[in-house]
């Protein structure tokens, strides 16, 4: 992954500073410090409002391309599921007696399409994507669900801006609901 | 497993008992074996076979395995699945006995596959809103003070709201496990890198192919969240998330992120595929619960359960598993006549929280037809409810947390089965 090559050189500088006095300040002593290029090459976590989400940027057509060759054969080719999940389509369908669960009319959040992409996809090859297919993967799922457009780019600050439509509807939890 | 050469002159027999032995196990069945020894030469006033020649020789199992008339008690496995590296296969409940689940017979779920990781290459980071980053070997983990507690492990999807619901014990809810872990406290070793004051979650990272991640409120890592390397004496399976993994007890068991190689402090949750897409509880309305974490108080009849079959009326003992993840269960009711009347089980000891807990009830069984079920309630006071219950207040499509009460039904040749299926 290129952006990690990146960050690690860009915070190696400051590796020196975690190192300085973590094994005299535990009460053990025990482990060494993280490196901030340790911590940033492993550190793959992209929050909910985009944060972390690396450069890099891929295009709806792009993805229809990648998606052909590493997703469609478990997710079918228009995201309508195989051996994998149904990715698209279902909007309308959460509050009915036939909830149909998918990228578009159920998660919340966009970055973590691309979060969970990155980290777990394809399955019999995860983390082999680029960040660029990775976005390019990205925008084509959205696009199959009506999302955004055909011509569309995403990268971080793009895919961030997305409101997903089933974004309001996640609430606490309310239990015990079955109460004596 | 061993096996003598042919040319053994006990062979013919051992086959033949062999084969008796695993058919009877297929059905669990409750009067199982006696016709099949009776045609042996192996029965009073005879000696039997296994008292004339030696047995097998020390060495010749340096791990052990369980008898070979035992082979039939696996995990329920479906044959069926779409895909196996994402998948889980069901502790068989109904055959074991205790509070304890045998290491080979743990429940597993995997969204990946199971890794082979060399702990001599394992690492933990911890990261984030912390004072100092850590990264730890396995020998540095073995290095804290450990400690040892036993507690039980369940999926959230034990079973779902809508039929099929299963035939057996284990198909209804044998994604329950129950174990003796040993490891570290997590709050000593966040105490090690020193928490900042922003601190309210911690993102748990697993080191297998879906690199599975699961946000984890700081309450409960400050609580009695472990950090784990052995299971009932052993290393951990690598089923089970060798060399290292989070045990959270009482909260559902996708959240006990297995192979774990990163815990990331934050402020917020990560908002993970897990905890936005799947691990989510949908309400009729169209509005899903998030963050949903414990599995609450439950119970189940495991002896006599679905595919057994009680070989005469008269005496039986009831037994089954209790458990809760707000604590120790307090009380468990069991009704033989379909629920009309309850009797209080009796409590095998130890009781300890969030683990499971044996019950017993005495039980003369007249011949008739009836229906048996067991409801737990814990210290909360909190009573299981009923499948109808939850099903008004949560639908069908809820998914996760069903911890109805689940009857089983005795028919007139004591044949036992699912009552809701």
């Amino acid at each position: 992954m290129h952006w990690r090559k990146t960050c690690g050189v860009v915070f190696a500088i400051l590796a020196g500073i975690c190192a300085n006095g973590a094994r005299a300040q535990g009460s053990y002593g025990i482990g060494r410090p993280a490196t901030a290029a340790e911590i940033a090459g492993w550190n793959i976590d992209v929050g909910h409002d985009g944060s972390n989400l690396p450069k890099g940027s891929g295009s709806v057509g792009h993805g229809r391309e990648v998606y052909a060759q590493q997703c469609a054969s478990c997710h079918g080719d228009k995201g309508e599921g195989g051996v994998g999940d149904r990715l698209a389509g279902g909007q309308g369908t959460i509050g009915t007696a036939k909830p149909v669960r998918t990228v578009g009319s159920y998660w919340p959040y966009a970055p973590t399409l691309f979060d969970y992409i990155r980290r777990a996809m394809p399955q019999n090859a995860p983390q082999s994507l680029s960040d660029d297919d990775v976005y390019a993967v990205s925008a084509y799922i959205l696009n199959l669900n009506g999302l955004v457009g055909a011509d569309a780019t995403l990268d971080a600050k793009s895919l961030a801006a997305i409101r997903m439509p089933n974004r309001d509807k996640f609430v606490g939890d309310a239990r015990p609901d079955v109460k004596k | 497993m061993s096996t003598h050469p042919d040319d053994n002159p006990v062979t013919t027999t051992r086959r033949r008992l062999l084969a008796a032995g695993s058919a009877a196990i297929g059905g669990a069945v409750l009067a199982a074996g006696a016709s099949a020894a009776a045609e042996t030469d192996n029965l009073p006033p005879n000696i039997p076979e296994w008292m004339k020649a030696p047995g097998e020789p020390m060495g010749s199992q340096p791990y052990g395995a369980p008898s070979p008339f035992e082979k039939g008690v696996v995990k329920n496995i479906s044959k069926t699945l779409k895909q196996y590296i994402s998948a889980s296969g069901r502790t068989p409940l109904q055959e074991l006995d205790g509070i304890i689940t045998p290491n080979g017979l743990f429940y597993e779920r995997h969204h990946g596959g199971v890794p082979t990781i060399d702990p001599a290459q394992h690492r933990l980071m911890l990261h984030g809103l912390v004072d100092r980053p850590l990264i730890f070997t396995m020998d540095d983990l073995r290095r804290f003070p450990s400690q040892s507690r036993i507690h039980f492990l369940e999926c959230s999807g034990n079973p779902g709201y809508s039929k099929p619901y299963g035939k057996t014990a284990s198909d209804l809810v044998g994604l329950v496990s129950c174990a003796e872990w040993t490891g570290v406290s997590l709050k000593l070793v966040l105490q090690e890198a020193g928490l900042k004051p922003e601190a309210k979650w911690v993102v748990a990272e697993g080191a297998d192919a879906a690199a599975l991640t699961r946000s984890i409120p700081i309450e409960k890592c400050l609580e009695d969240a472990m950090l784990v390397y052995s299971q009932n004496g052993e290393r951990l399976r690598p089923q089970q998330g060798y060399p290292l993994r989070l045990l959270l007890p009482g909260f559902e068991g996708n959240m006990s992120v297995k192979w774990l190689r990163r815990l990331h402090v934050a402020a917020e949750p990560v908002y993970s595929r897990e905890e936005t897409s799947k691990y989510t509880d949908l309400l009729p309305d169209g509005t899903a619960r998030e963050f949903s974490f414990y599995m609450e108080a439950k119970s189940i009849i495991t002896r006599p359960s679905g595919g057994q079959r009680l070989s005469a009326a008269g005496f039986h003992e009831i037994t089954g598993i209790a458990w809760s993840g707000h604590g120790k269960i307090v009380r468990v009711d069991v009704s033989v006549d379909d629920g009309k009347s309850w009797q209080e089980a009796r409590l095998q000891e130890p009781v300890l929280t969030r683990a499971l807990t044996r019950f017993r009830l005495p039980w003369h069984w007249d011949g008739k037809p009836t229906v048996i079920q067991s409801r737990a309630i814990d210290e909360t006071g909190y009573v299981q409810p009923t499948l109808a219950e939850l099903l008004a207040v949560r639908g069908e499509n809820y998914f996760y947390h069903n911890n109805a009460i689940w009857p089983w039904r005795i028919a007139h040749d004591g044949e036992v089965t699912n009552a809701l299926a």
